[in-house]
């Protein structure tokens, strides 16, 4: 198996975002793998150990996204590809989708794996853009992965539940939680990656059409809410009867 | 005025109300009509009109496929001209918007919470790093398509003409097939559509304990979350699962048991209009969020607080 899968570099969860005027503070900001990425990429490595084949990972960004780069070939990646875009916009889907989409070019790749959204964007738009404009296959939301010789069994979750997809090859298939537990980065996984080439391309080298679809009119904290009211009372039934009574009189939310 | 298309979804055989959200949000910017795709679609006709829809295009189709209902609804689209293309942001509603918006070589904005107009553009709100800031953007190609997170705008009766239009659509033609489906019970609250919704964290301490919220839960007809903490323990499916990388969701009322409010938490559920906290630690990060707060232990808080719901609720 032939395995693509598209990474993105994000701030770490655990990062506070603070916003001055139209930009994001990136000070101070710790970068990892999109938490669904590096899903998509330990399902990949999976499929590897089972079935054979190579693992790529691909990433659109700044320089600064070759520690993502190198954090996949640390887990186990066998060949990373980065996309050099200096004016990178993390909003900016479809641009990001194009550049892949030229990158792969004439590779053929049985499954290409990613999130099913980046936790900056928030978007999800990216593999089904490039599954679309490819005109192939793709199941959103992976919850579990079977593949036989020409056929890919597909657990995903669904509106009110989940479905069964069975397609051919070759697929696309965004992972949602819940379909592996990522693994750590072995310590001889990590000197090794540092050794590892990047196949580096620039954007506009690729011929991406760099005009973006969307414009950032800029960025907002979220609004800081009132102050909270704090229910006292002797016993924990009186703050309880008196939390119902709130709720329902005075907000009226039953 | 614009021409707007909202698509609506329907869920265990009900219209999702998220359809009649995005309808109503359409026709604030012009005149709206509808794609309704699913079985009995003609038989919710008359909802969508009942918020603006003039036009309700439906197909009695049974299987769910995105590449499919993508191809239809770009269509129709092709074939009226609408300008403003308003999606629910649901499971299936991002998993449309993508693929139309590739088909049609525009931009999708995701996950909008608050839309403006300004010369026939729309300036989309929308929450980044799972609502950690917010960022106001726009398409500059047509059609606009936006997602619109449900709970998130409203909905205002304003009746529509309500005409309707049998479009066809070929299931056989998916190129990823639905083999089995595997429904919840349709009872059961989906949590982005949720009012109200009743989570619990670490401090529940055991899955078994969910059962007071989802008794809670029940009678107030709301639904069940957790943090990732209790998904982690395996004390609940991580579907049920709030913050970043779980759902976000923005009820009327949000009631936090147990839950200390990790920031990747409060990311998922700060948008809620009332949070309701109950904790046993003063000093929980929750309570900074919190409308009404309760410094108590959960397991006495929550049985009398069901009772007195009981009681009102007669």
């Amino acid at each position: 198996m032939n395995i693509l899968v598209l990474i993105k570099q994000v701030p770490d969860t655990e990062a506070n975002i603070s916003v001055s005027g139209s930009k994001i503070n990136e000070g101070g900001i710790k970068w990892i793998i999109s938490p669904y990425d590096e899903i998509a990429l330990e399902e990949a490595l999976r499929i590897r150990e089972k079935k054979g084949g190579s693992v790529t990972v691909i990433s659109v960004g700044t320089e600064n996204t070759i520690t993502a780069l190198r954090t996949a070939y640390a887990m186990g990646a066998d060949n990373a590809i980065h996309i050099k875009n200096d004016n990178y916009n993390m909003l900016d889907s479809f641009t990001i989708a194009e550049a892949i989409i030229k990158a792969i070019g004439d590779i053929k790749y049985d499954i290409i794996l990613s999130g099913r959204q980046g936790s900056d964007s928030d978007n999800g738009q990216v593999p089904l853009i490039i599954a679309s404009k490819l005109d192939i296959a793709v199941v959103s939301y992976a919850k579990k992965v079977e593949l036989s010789e020409n056929k890919a069994v597909i657990t995903a979750e669904t509106e009110g539940g989940q479905a069964v997809y069975e397609t051919s090859f070759p697929v696309v298939i965004t992972a949602n939680a819940g379909l592996n537990e990522p693994r750590y980065p072995s310590l001889k996984g990590i000197m090794a990656s540092k050794k590892k080439p990047i196949d580096t391309k620039d954007l506009a080298e690729l011929g991406v059409n760099i005009e973006s679809k969307i414009e950032i009119l800029g960025f907002e904290p979220p609004p800081q809410r009132g102050k909270g009211k704090i229910i006292e009372g002797d016993e924990p039934e009186q703050k309880a009867r008196e939390l119902a009574r709130i709720l329902h009189e005075e907000v009226k939310a039953f | 005025m614009s021409k707007v298309l909202a698509i609506g979804e329907i869920s265990a055989g009900k219209l999702k109300k998220a359809s009649k959200e995005v309808t109503s949000i359409g026709k604030k910017y012009g005149s709206v009509n509808c794609v309704l795709i699913g079985e009995n679609a003609a038989g919710f006709a008359a909802e969508l009109a009942s918020v603006g829809a003039d036009t309700v295009y439906v197909s009695d189709v049974k299987d769910y496929a995105a590449d499919v209902y993508a191809k239809a609804i770009k269509e129709i689209i092709g074939k009226n001209g609408y300008e403003i293309i308003l999606i629910p942001h649901s499971w299936t509603g991002r998993d449309i918007a993508g693929r139309l918006g590739a088909l049609l070589d525009t931009a999708v904005i995701s996950d909008a919470i608050e839309l403006n107009e300004e010369g026939g553009r729309i300036i989309v709100k929308k929450p980044v790093y799972s609502g950690k800031a917010f960022v106001k953007l726009k398409i500059k190609s047509n059609p606009q398509i936006i997602t619109i997170r449900p709970n998130s705008m409203g909905i205002e009766e304003n009746a529509g003409e309500g005409k309707v239009e049998n479009i066809t659509i070929d299931i056989s033609s998916a190129k990823a097939k639905i083999t089995s489906l595997n429904s919840t019970p349709s009872d059961k609250i989906a949590l982005s559509e949720a009012d109200i919704v009743v989570s619990g964290g670490r401090g529940m301490k055991s899955g078994e304990n969910f059962k007071i919220l989802e008794e809670l839960a029940d009678l107030l007809k709301a639904g069940v979350g957790a943090t990732r903490a209790a998904v982690d323990a395996e004390w609940v499916d991580h579907t049920l699962q709030v913050g970043q990388t779980g759902q976000t969701v923005s009820p009327n009322l949000y009631i936090a048991a147990g839950i200390s409010g990790a920031i990747q938490h409060l990311a998922g559920m700060g948008s809620s209009k009332n949070i309701v906290a109950i904790n046993k630690d003063p000093d929980a990060p929750i309570f900074k969020v919190a409308t009404f707060g309760i410094v108590d232990d959960l397991f006495k808080i929550i049985p009398t607080f069901t009772e007195e719901v009981k009681k009102i609720k007669g």
